[in-house]
């Protein structure tokens, strides 16, 4: 296999990682983020968090794939998005720490004020986690200020980190978090049944105009901020287009109650519109703002050409196996999980 | 303070924290998975009950493994991004395999495990929980690998125009001896710590004649996986250190404070350093031992550190290449001496288990050999590690020059701040819980599972069995 066939290879695998982790943590992190919006006594709040407390935890890991892989494929990738987002990044571990711990802690002590903590941790972890990932992803399709030796310049990582709340990196996390959370509650309409569910759509139908302002606007914006008028054109070609009509669609299905559809119409736009990020970013993986010439590209920020064949037979024996047994699961607990005291796990 | 020293002691308080939990996780898996496995094939409802309490200290324990390891995996890129640029192409590809094998296997099974039971087949659920102590542990296999190789690197060249470190030869970097006695003693040394853990625990249940099926069981259990764990511990840390004095002759005579090249060399016992920790004050010294533990031979040469110095500063260019030695020496006599301690305790215990033993009046001290692992875990982590300095891959890369440059002080104080009062708080509250569960005993961690009879109103108190 060439050495650029490998390259593009491994920078699909990473995108499809975090597509993965979007599509996934996305309805982790809407759920964790309604946990006290929906959860009014002790039982809801734990039935909402067994929607996902069997998951939860896989579907973390493929962030953390998603870090590993690029650290193995793409060093200088790894090297100067994590030192450059470094406060954010050190939120977003703060965000992801309290949230996984509350999820096994929450129940362990019976004292209301103990759960009631940890259910705020989980939500607030969450929202942290929703917010600064949108951020970051905005503002890479931006760029940043990286010099001639792939470093982030920047007086310092508090000027960086106000740097990335920028408009355009405000949009991108503010509308990561609406869609996570329509996600989320369309994900707990197909999970929870009774009087839960049906807030739960309430939700759903309150929540969707939110969202569907915060896509455009997203959509609009980034003909402003990103160079893909130069890149691509005025026509952003297929893939961004469906993803934004999805999400519409989406509105019918909610009001119609029909929350399968509701649920696949928004995991669709959230598939598509990282696909349409990694397609605009192609072949860079960060965008230099000081210099088009000193972005990072597949190519300058790879590994050697062994590296990447070892990790694609890993990856082609590894991932089909990690795939079946996660999907696995989802089908062991697919059942709706009630506030039933007799059934619900604590 | 400068932004290397803030990342040094950040590096080194994530992953001591972090390696508080590992062992106990790496170790407790395989007793759980044993316990339910008997009541699978016994029906025996103590061998239930104890894979139900000892499994939620398990949870609880493993809980903050895992939240903690999050910032491990991150944290090469954010502060040591120099780091990661030089070695990426040898060092990320155990840390992917890591997640793609073994993290997303333990995390997984983990979910089927806590959530499964009557809802998934038996036996499902009981190749859960062994396919989580399998993860757990292969994910202590890759992560060695990689740091065997910044202890001794293999199977790479330098690239001429790049400057960086590529590999090419994958098989020596998952066969690099370094990684796999790391993996040896890491493994034992997590069953040593489960081990004692148990012994702890059961005493405590033991002298108040509560639960004596479950604890007696537990106890015997514990006292002879004890006594092999630790011994295999030893074995493993001495056929290391042999390894090491070949492949780190300097951090090996850092440990011993052996300062001058010798033939044969004597075994310190007590050094007095003085101020600047590069002289030898006073000591007190067995003739020939340190020979035997270079090299199985009581009459080898061992060289000292003054000579490695020398050499170092020839080959490397002129610098200062002595760890420092205060910590590296007594680091590894805590080490020692409590590894020592742990095979004769779990000895003594195991003898003792075959008479009456419950009421013996030392039964009350026996809790307090819970911390003994912690601490010898967490010194040999120390050693290992601060014995390499100043080289974060031997040989190849200092610590100076892996830094990510881009980081000020400023930064470095808010994460390094962040990290205590983040992990502090999940310490009290994970302490809390251990102890809670510890005490209560196995109806609480039965009960709480299931039949809980929540009652309306957020978070009211609900009864769960006789933890209160």
């Amino acid at each position: 296999m060439s050495y650029e066939f490998l390259q593009i290879l491994w920078f699909i695998l990473i995108a499809v990682l975090w597509i993965g982790f979007y599509f996934l943590e996305g309805f982790d992190f809407g759920v964790g983020m309604l946990i006290p919006i929906l959860g009014k006594k002790d039982e809801e709040r734990r039935a909402i968090i067994n929607t996902i407390g069997s998951v939860w935890d896989g579907n973390e890991v493929w962030l953390l794939t998603a870090g590993g892989a690029t650290f193995a494929a793409f060093p200088h990738w790894y090297a100067t998005m994590f030192s450059g987002f470094y406060l954010p990044l050190f939120l977003l571990l703060v965000g992801l720490i309290i949230r996984g711990i509350s999820f096994e802690y929450r129940s362990k002590d019976a004292n209301p004020a103990w759960r009631n903590r940890f259910d705020w941790m989980i939500a607030i972890g969450s929202f942290l986690a929703a917010l600064l990932l949108g951020t970051a992803f905005a503002n890479l399709a931006k760029g940043v200020p990286i010099d001639a030796n792939m470093n982030y310049v920047s007086p310092n990582g508090i000027m960086t980190t106000i740097g990335l709340l920028n408009p355009f990196g405000l949009i991108g996390g503010l509308t990561t978090v609406t869609v996570f959370l329509l996600h989320g509650a369309n994900f707990l309409s197909l999970k929870l049944d009774g009087e839960l569910r049906e807030r739960a759509r309430a939700f759903s139908k309150k929540l969707y105009i939110f969202a569907a302002v915060m896509v455009i606007l997203l959509a609009v914006t980034t003909y402003i901020y990103t160079d893909i008028l130069t890149k691509i054109g005025v026509n952003p070609g297929i893939t961004p287009i469906i993803s934004v009509v999805a999400l519409l669609v989406s509105i019918y299905f909610i009001n119609r109650k029909m929350e399968g559809w509701a649920f696949i119409s928004v995991s669709l736009h959230i598939v598509l519109t990282q696909v349409a990020f990694f397609t605009l970013m192609f072949p860079r993986v960060m965008v230099s703002s000081l210099n088009p010439e000193w972005s990072l590209t597949i190519f300058n920020a790879s590994s050697s050409q062994y590296t990447l064949t070892v990790m694609s037979i890993v990856a082609v024996i590894f991932v089909p196996i990690v795939l079946a047994y996660q999907g696995w699961t989802y089908y062991m607990f697919r059942k709706r999980i009630t506030t039933d005291k007799k059934t619900l796990v604590y | 303070m400068d932004p290397i020293t803030l990342s040094r002691w950040q590096f080194g308080l994530t992953t001591v924290y972090h390696f508080l939990f590992v062992p106990l996780t790496l170790g407790l898996g395989w007793f759980v998975a044993y316990m339910q496995t008997r009541y699978y094939q016994t029906k025996d409802e103590t061998f239930r009950k104890m894979a139900k309490f000892w499994g939620k200290l398990f949870l609880i324990n493993f809980a903050i493994g895992v939240v903690t390891g999050i910032v491990q995996e991150f944290q090469f890129g954010m502060n040591w991004s120099e780091y990661s640029r030089y070695v990426g192409d040898i060092f990320g590809a155990p840390l992917a395999i890591e997640a793609l094998l073994a993290f997303f296997m333990e995390s997984t099974f983990l979910g089927i495990w806590i959530f499964g039971e009557g809802r998934v087949p038996e036996k499902v659920h009981l190749a859960s929980i062994w396919l989580v102590a399998i993860g757990s542990n292969l994910s202590a296999l890759w992560i060695l690998l990689a740091n065997g190789w910044m202890q001794h690197p293999v199977g790479y060249v330098i690239n001429e125009v790049t400057g960086r470190a590529e590999l090419i030869d994958f098989f020596a970097l998952i066969s690099n001896p370094k990684g796999w006695l790391f993996f040896w003693h890491t493994i034992a040394a997590g069953l040593a710590t489960a081990s004692f853990l148990i012994l702890g625990v059961s005493a405590y249940h033991l002298i108040r004649k509560q639960y004596t099926d479950v604890f007696k069981r537990s106890f015997q259990m514990a006292a002879l996986v004890g006594l092999i764990a630790s011994t295999l511990v030893f074995l493993g840390g001495h056929t290391n250190g042999q390894y090491m004095y070949d492949t780190q002759p300097m951090k090996f005579a850092a440990i011993e404070a052996h300062w001058e090249t010798s033939e044969p060399a004597s075994f310190s016992i007590l050094t007095i350093g003085d101020l600047t920790g590069k002289r030898e004050v006073w000591s007190i010294r067995v003739p020939r031992v340190l020979s035997f533990l270079a090299c199985n031979n009581f009459d080898c040469e061992v060289r000292g550190v003054y000579d490695i110095q020398n050499e170092y500063a020839a080959t490397y260019g002129p610098g200062d290449y002595i760890p420092l030695m205060v910590v590296t020496y007594w680091t590894f006599r805590f080490m020692m001496t409590i590894g020592f301690s742990m095979m004769a305790i779990s000895f003594f215990f195991l003898l003792a288990t075959r008479k009456q033993y419950e009421n013996a009046k030392w039964m009350k001290w026996v809790p307090w050999v819970i911390v003994l692992p912690y601490i010898a875990n967490m010194s040999g982590w120390i050693l290992t590690e601060m014995g390499r300095q100043p080289w974060i891959v031997q040989g190849l890369l200092t610590v100076e020059k892996a830094v990510s440059p881009n980081l000020t002080t400023l930064d470095l104080l808010i994460s390094l701040i962040g990290y205590v009062v983040v992990y502090g708080s999940l310490a009290v509250a994970m302490v809390y819980l251990m102890k809670k569960y510890a005490i209560a005993g196995p109806d609480a961690a039965i009960h709480e599972s299931v039949d809980v009879e929540p009652q309306s109103g957020v978070g009211d108190v609900l009864p769960i069995g006789a933890q209160d």
